[in-house]
C-alpha cells in the first residue's frame, strides 16, 4: 500500500511540476495545488498506513496508528489552502492589471 | 518564568489583532503601533536578560513533555536574534508613517507588520522542525500581504514570482520533514539530533540534509537559488523592503545554522564542503549583480546576497571561531540591511527617482543623509571600527585557521567590490555641482524626520563595532555552544 501511495505522490509531483513550468498563470496555480496534494499524501504515507487501530497508546495495546502525521497533514492542508486561495486572487489581480496572464510577458524592468 | 518566552511571540500577535480593529483611525493606530513595538522590544530584552542570567529557557507548550509536545527553546542565540528583530521592527515602525502613502497604510500595514514579527520570532524560538515550517508560513503569509501593499502594477507582477518560489520551497520543506520523520520518527529537533547518530544508513540522512539545505537556501538566497530575490525586494515600499531584507533571508540562514550544527553533522566532508563552494560563488555573483545596475534600491537588494555568502562561509568552515563570526555577522547584517533599505528609501524619496544617473549633488542639501550613507557603506564593506569588520575578521580568521584559502580570497575580493558598488551611490548621488534648490524642496522636512530611525540603527552598528570587547565573549560562547550539540539536547530533553 505504501508503494502505491508513494507512486501516486510522485505522479502528483510530476504533473504539478509540469504545470508549474507552463506560461499560463492559471496552470501554474493548479501546478502548485497539485504539488501540495502530493506533499500531503507523502506525509501520510511516511507515517505508515494502517487500518482498524485507534491512535491511542496505553499499556497493553500493541496495535496503534501514529497520530503525528495526521496532525502534520491537517496543519499543512490548512496552510496550503490559504496560500492557494491567496495565489488565485493575486494571479487574478496581476493578470488584470498587467493585461496578460502569460509569464513571458510578465517580466518587465520598471519598478515603480 | 518560561511562559515569558511565549509572550515574545504572542505579544506581536495581539498587537497585530488590535491594530486590525483600529485600522481606520490613523491617529490612534500610529502611536499605538509604535508603543506596541517598543513594549515588544522591552519584553525581548527582558527575556534576553533572564536567559543570560539563568541559561537556556525551555517552554513545553501545554505541559507535554519534551519529545512529545512542541517546545520553544530560548537559548542565547535565538533570543539575541529575537531582540535584534524587535529593535529593527521598532525602527521601521517609527519610519513607516512618513514613508507609506495613505492608501498603503490603510491596507492593514500594521497588522501584517506585527504578524511578520510574530512569524520571525517564532521561527527563531521554536525547537520543533514542523513548527519551524508553520512559523515560516506565518511570516511568509504576512510578507505576501506586505509585498502587494498598495497594489501597484510592478508590485503584483513581482510578488507573483515571490509567492510561487516560496510556495514551492515550502511544499518541499513539508516533504523533507516527512522524509525525516519516516527515518528517525520524531520532529523534535533535540530528539532528531539524538537519533540521527544512531541511524545505520547515513546515506539517507545525507539526502535529507541536502534537501533541507535546498529549502533553506532558497529562502536565504544562496547561489544558485538567489535569482528570485532582488526584484521582489525592490518593488514594495522602502519600509517593507527593509523588513524583508533584514529579516526574511536571515531566518533562512538561521535555520541552516541551527540544523547543520545540531542535526546533520555526520557527513561534514560532503555537506560543509558544498557550503564553502556555494558561499564563494554567492559572494562573487551577488556583488556582480550589485555592480550591474544603476537603480539604488536594486544595488542594496543585490548586496543582501554576498552577505548571505559570508554567513554560509562561516557555517561551511565549521569551527568555533567561524561560527561565532557567522553569528556576529548575522546580527550586524540584520541591522545594517534594515538601515540601508530605509536609507535608499529616503534617497529615492528626496531625489524623486531611484536611478543613479539622474541624481547628483544631494550632499549640499542633505548633509546628514550623505554622512549616514557613507557610514553605512563602511559598515557593509567591513571597515573598522564598525561592526561589519568584527564579523568578517572572525570569519577570515576561521578560514585561515582551517586553510580554506580560496573562500577567504573570494570573501576579500567580494568585500572590496561591495565597497565599490556602495560608494557608487555616494559618488554619483551625493557628489556633484550644487544646485540652487533640492529636486523636491517640499519633501525635505519629512525626509529630515525619516533619518532618525536610520541614525538609531547605525549607532547600534557603531556600538557593536566599538564595543566588540563586550559583545564578543557572549558570541564566542554561542560559537562553542553551537559546536557542541549535546548542550542543546540536554537542555531540551531532561532525563
Amino acid at each position: 500500500m505504501e508503494i502505491v501511495m508513494s507512486i501516486l505522490a510522485g505522479i502528483l509531483f510530476m504533473t504539478g511540476v509540469y504545470n508549474l513550468l507552463q506560461k499560463q498563470l492559471l496552470r501554474i496555480v493548479i501546478g502548485t495545488a497539485l504539488i501540495s496534494h502530493g506533499a500531503h499524501l507523502f506525509i501520510l504515507t511516511m507515517g505508515e498506513l494502517k487500518r482498524g487501530a485507534p491512535p491511542i497508546l496505553t499499556d497493553g495495546i500493541e496495535q496503534y496508528t501514529d497520530p503525528l502525521p495526521q496532525a502534520l497533514i491537517l496543519t499543512s492542508i490548512v496552510i496550503s489552502f490559504g496560500v492557494t486561495s491567496l495565489l488565485l486572487v493575486l494571479a487574478y489581480r496581476a493578470s488584470k492589471l498587467n493585461g496578460t496572464d502569460n509569464m513571458e510577458q510578465l517580466r518587465g524592468n520598471d519598478y515603480e | 518564568m518560561s511562559n515569558l518566552l511565549a509572550l515574545t511571540i504572542i505579544w506581536p500577535l495581539i498587537a497585530g489583532i488590535i491594530a486590525a480593529f483600529l485600522n481606520n483611525k490613523k491617529r490612534v493606530v500610529r502611536p499605538l503601533a509604535q508603543l506596541f513595538a517598543v513594549i515588544s522590544s522591552a519584553l525581548a530584552i527582558l527575556v534576553l536578560y533572564l536567559v543570560s542570567a539563568n541559561g537556556t529557557i525551555v517552554l513545553e507548550t501545554g505541559s507535554y513533555e519534551a519529545p512529545f509536545g512542541i517546545v520553544l527553546v530560548g537559548d542565547l542565540l535565538s533570543v539575541t536574534l529575537v531582540v535584534t528583530t524587535n529593535i529593527i521592527a521598532t525602527a521601521c515602525v517609527f519610519y513607516a508613517p512618513k514613508s507609506l502613502t495613505e492608501k498603503q497604510e490603510s491596507f492593514f500595514f500594521y497588522s501584517f507588520f506585527f504578524m511578520l514579527i510574530t512569524g520571525v520570532s517564532g521561527a527563531f524560538l521554536t525547537g520543533d522542525i514542523f513548527n519551524l515550517f508553520v512559523f515560516f508560513e506565518v511570516l511568509l503569509m504576512a510578507s505576501y500581504g506586505l509585498i502587494v501593499l498598495g497594489n501597484g502594477k510592478a508590485q503584483l507582477r513581482e510578488s507573483l514570482k515571490y509567492v510561487l518560489i516560496n510556495l514551492f520551497s515550502s511544499m518541499l520543506f513539508v516533504t523533507t520533514v516527512a522524509f525525516l520523520y519516516s527515518v528517525v520518527g520524531s520532529v523534535n529537533m533535540a530528539q532528531v539530533a539524538q537519533r540521527v547518530q544512531e541511524v545505520e544508513q547515513q546515506g539517507v540522512l545525507t539526502t535529507i540534509a541536502i534537501l533541507f539545505f535546498f529549502v533553506f537556501a532558497t529562502k536565504a538566497a544562496v547561489f544558485p537559488l538567489y535569482y528570485w530575490l532582488p526584484r521582489p525586494y525592490v518593488v514594495p515600499n522602502p519600509v517593507v523592503s527593509a523588513l524583508f531584507g533584514a529579516l526574511l533571508t536571515k531566518v533562512g540562514i538561521y535555520s541552516i545554522l541551527r540544523i547543520f550544527t545540531l542535526i546533520f553533522v555526520g557527513e561534514l566532508d560532503l555537506t560543509h564542503t558544498i557550503f564553502i563552494y556555494l558561499a564563494a560563488f554567492t559572494m562573487i555573483f551577488g556583488v556582480i549583480g550589485a555592480l550591474s545596475t544603476h537603480n539604488v534600491k536594486l544595488i542594496v537588494a543585490y548586496n543582501i546576497i554576498p552577505a548571505v555568502g559570508f554567513m554560509l562561509m562561516g557555517i561551511g568552515i565549521f569551527s568555533e571561531v567561524s561560527i561565532s563570526g557567522t553569528i556576529y555577522y548575522l546580527i550586524n547584517d540584520m541591522i545594517i540591511k534594515a538601515a540601508l533599505f530605509l536609507l535608499v528609501g529616503v534617497i529615492a524619496y528626496v531625489a524623486g527617482t531611484s536611478d543613479l544617473r539622474k541624481m547628483s549633488g544631494l550632499i549640499h542639501h542633505y548633509p546628514a543623509l550623505g554622512w549616514l550613507m557613507f557610514i553605512s557603506t563602511l559598515v557593509l564593506a567591513g571597515i573598522p571600527p564598525f561592526s561589519g569588520f568584527v564579523g568578517k575578521l572572525l570569519l577570515i580568521q576561521g578560514g585561515l585557521a582551517n586553510e580554506e584559502i580560496m573562500v577567504v580570497i573570494a570573501s576579500l575580493v567580494s568585500s572590496l567590490l561591495i565597497l565599490f558598488s556602495m560608494i557608487r551611490i555616494f559618488v554619483r548621488g551625493f557628489w556633484g555641482e550644487k544646485t540652487k534648490s533640492p529636486p523636491h524642496p517640499e519633501r525635505s522636512k519629512s525626509a529630515g524626520r525619516m533619518i532618525w530611525p536610520i541614525a538609531f540603527l547605525l549607532s547600534l552598528t557603531v556600538l557593536l563595532g566599538v564595543g566588540a570587547e563586550w559583545f564578543y565573549p557572549p558570541v564566542e560562547w554561542m560559537g562553542e555552544y553551537l559546536m557542541d550539540p549535546q548542550m542543546y539536547i540536554d537542555s531540551v530533553i531532561k532525563e
